[in-house]
């Protein structure tokens, strides 16, 4: 295989693998505890390959996602004490974890073929030169083969206990109740994310890998409104961020993690903007349309008020209604526009007359409050 | 009490505490099957504990429950309980139907997916509490009397013998309030027993006939006739006296 579309091959599946327990992170608002995760397994990474001198071996795998997990039992057993908060106890254990990682690597510097720039931010490009060969037989990179392994796994434990995550992450108690432990759970997903930090550590690093487990999710979280629809959105999202990402990186020939890590988080700012439902975009033009909704019915029963006065032709007259209502000249037109276009007034010559249905809906109003 | 039935729920020598001090202490109570029970007691008199104690979500200090006679933690799947609704993330991505199907997941066991009957049980239940229009409604987009008839849905597709509700009038409308009547009802009339967290003593009489006056420990329990008397309501209550021997008035 092409080197190229080895490493293409390689940033989709690990973005793929990322998002899919990423989904239940952003869901179980434990975003931060995958930052914990991915900085935490360095000690594991560090202590595993000066054994087995291989960033892709699986001792190396089982080692450093038992240190991430090792972290989210401290970060928990620090919280249960109540003595720190959990954003704390985060804030504590995860620099510890890395920062001895951090050590270990900058001590033995000389003797293993692992810095701290690529601990930071991994190094995609380099990844096809780690070949797996059986038998003189070349398999292609191992990276693809770990991080498809990984991706397997993932899939593999969602759809296994698909039901039993969903309930533990809606409602604990309930999953409890029901004899669905949620400690389990919890700790299967943890080894998950685990596992996967680990696997995308050496593509990746360990902060790009956050923003391939958290962007995906948080855009298909703005997206759709059901539970495997967002799973599945997850994973293309993020394969398409590895598409994107790659092609960023050729492009203009810079890091390929960091590509990636940047189009997640443009799909997620496009989410965010421009979602059908939920985006800004789209809430602000609710709103608006509300606020033009509720001016009409204003205006309907301010035409009705003065039906058939002496000052109807005063209070009415289209020139003059924003200084009556005190409303600024544009919403005053929005409002009159509005409320011509759904037939409920007419303009006859200057001044602003009910419909019938208009002055239907107007009693209506007047009658039941607005 | 039936003399010679087992009761559906027996506390025995129950206490609680989360740090130091007793939250409930040493605690008898027996509510008889078929019941209808309100736990009424002034704010922090142990009622949601005692609720989340029979459920084994909190670890007693001392002292056990029964479910018919069985130790409580073997078979807390036959009781469906209805948490105050904040406890649900209600922004997770699902609907309606989803989260009532979930009351079906115990009968399922591990690994087994829900498939037709279980979306029909689902269908019933919230057809029930007057839901029924909004089944496939994402259950973010709602109100909290609504969210209140979908926990009960879900605690009814659950199918229990005992249903355990904490505070479900709690800030509901007009129409929840009588759908969960309605409800209560159905589940006299088909021999289930009911124990409800109330805060309301107007509606004790109305809505249920035995209650159990808590605070900290058990003050009285029996049926509502006998016992939701002012003396007991003071005993319960404490220096608010004026207020509550007004609104008992009626009993």
């Amino acid at each position: 295989m092409n080197p190229e579309v080895e490493i293409l091959l390689i940033a989709v599946v690990t973005s793929v693998a990322c998002a899919l327990p990423g989904v239940f992170l952003v869901l179980r608002r434990l975003a931060l505890v995958s930052d914990a995760i991915t900085h935490a397994i360095l000690p594991g990474i560090v202590v595993a390959f000066f054994l087995t001198g291989s960033l892709t071996s699986p001792l190396l795998v089982v080692a450093a996602a038992a240190t991430g997990v090792l972290s989210v039992v401290l970060i928990e057993a620090m919280h249960r004490t109540r003595l720190v908060a959990e954003d704390a106890a985060i804030g504590l254990v995860f620099p510890a974890f890395f920062s001895l990682g951090v050590v270990l690597v900058t001590r033995w510097a000389g003797k293993v073929h692992l810095d701290t720039d690529s601990v930071l931010l991994g190094e995609l490009a380099f990844a096809p030169f780690d070949r797996f060969i059986v038998g003189g037989v070349d398999l292609g990179p191992v990276a693809l083969w770990m991080m498809s392994g990984i991706l397997l796994l993932n899939l593999a434990l969602i759809v296994v206990v698909f039901k039993e995550l969903k309930l533990a992450t809606l409602d604990p108690a309930l999953a409890a109740v029901l004899g669905f432990s949620p400690v389990l759970l919890h700790y299967l997903l943890m080894t998950a994310v685990s596992v996967t930090a680990v696997g995308a550590f050496s593509a990746a690093g360990s902060i790009l890998v956050v923003a391939l487990m958290i962007a995906p999710p948080a855009a298909a979280y703005l997206l759709v409104e059901n539970f495997k629809p967002m799973l599945l959105l997850s994973g293309g999202l993020g394969a398409l961020g590895a598409v994107g990402g790659y092609g960023l990186a050729r492009w203009l020939d810079v890091s390929i993690a960091g590509s990636m890590a940047v189009v997640c988080g443009l799909i997620f700012a496009g989410a965010f903007t421009f979602g059908p439902e939920r985006g800004l975009v789209s809430q602000i033009r609710r709103r608006s349309a509300q606020r033009v909704e509720f001016a009409a019915r204003l205006l309907a029963v301010h035409l009705l008020h003065h039906e058939g006065t002496m000052r109807e032709a005063v209070e009415c007259a289209v020139s003059n209604l924003n200084v009556h209502l005190g409303w600024p000249v544009p919403a005053t037109r929005k409002a009159i526009a509005f409320t011509v276009a759904r037939g409920l007034a007419f303009e006859e010559g200057p001044v602003l007359h009910l419909t019938e249905v208009g002055r239907r809906f107007a009693e209506d109003l007047s009658a039941g409050g607005i | 009490m039936d003399a010679g039935h087992v009761p559906a729920v027996e506390v025995e020598d129950l206490t609680v505490a989360y740090t130091g001090s007793p939250v409930l202490w040493d605690l008898d109570l027996q509510v008889a099957s078929g019941t209808r029970t309100a736990i009424v007691g002034p704010n922090g008199a142990g009622k949601s504990t005692l609720i989340k104690a029979v459920m084994g979500l909190i670890e007693p200090v001392a002292g056990a429950v029964r479910i018919f006679g069985k130790p409580g933690l073997e078979v807390r799947g036959s009781i469906a309980y209805v948490p105050q609704r904040a406890t649900l993330e209600w922004d997770f991505p699902t609907d309606v139907l989803d989260v009532v199907t979930m009351g079906t997941y115990g009968r399922l066991g591990w690994f087994r997916r829900p498939g037709a009957p279980e979306s029909a049980t689902a269908e019933a239940a919230l057809e029930q509490v007057e839901m029924s229009s909004f089944a496939h409604r994402p259950i973010a987009q709602h109100s909290g009397g609504q969210q209140q008839r979908i926990l009960l849905a879900r605690a009814l597709a659950q199918d229990a013998e005992i249903y355990l509700l904490d505070e479900p009038f709690q800030g509901v409308d007009a129409p929840t309030e009588r759908a969960i009547v309605r409800v209560l009802d159905d589940l006299a009339t088909a021999g289930r027993t009911v124990v409800v967290v109330h805060h309301d003593l107007q509606t004790v009489a109305e809505y249920f006939n035995h209650v159990a006056l808590l605070n900290v420990r058990i003050i009285a329990a029996g049926p509502v006739a006998t016992t939701f008397t002012e003396d007991n309501l003071r005993l319960t209550f404490g220096g608010r006296v004026g207020v509550l021997a007004a609104r008992a008035g009626s009993v």
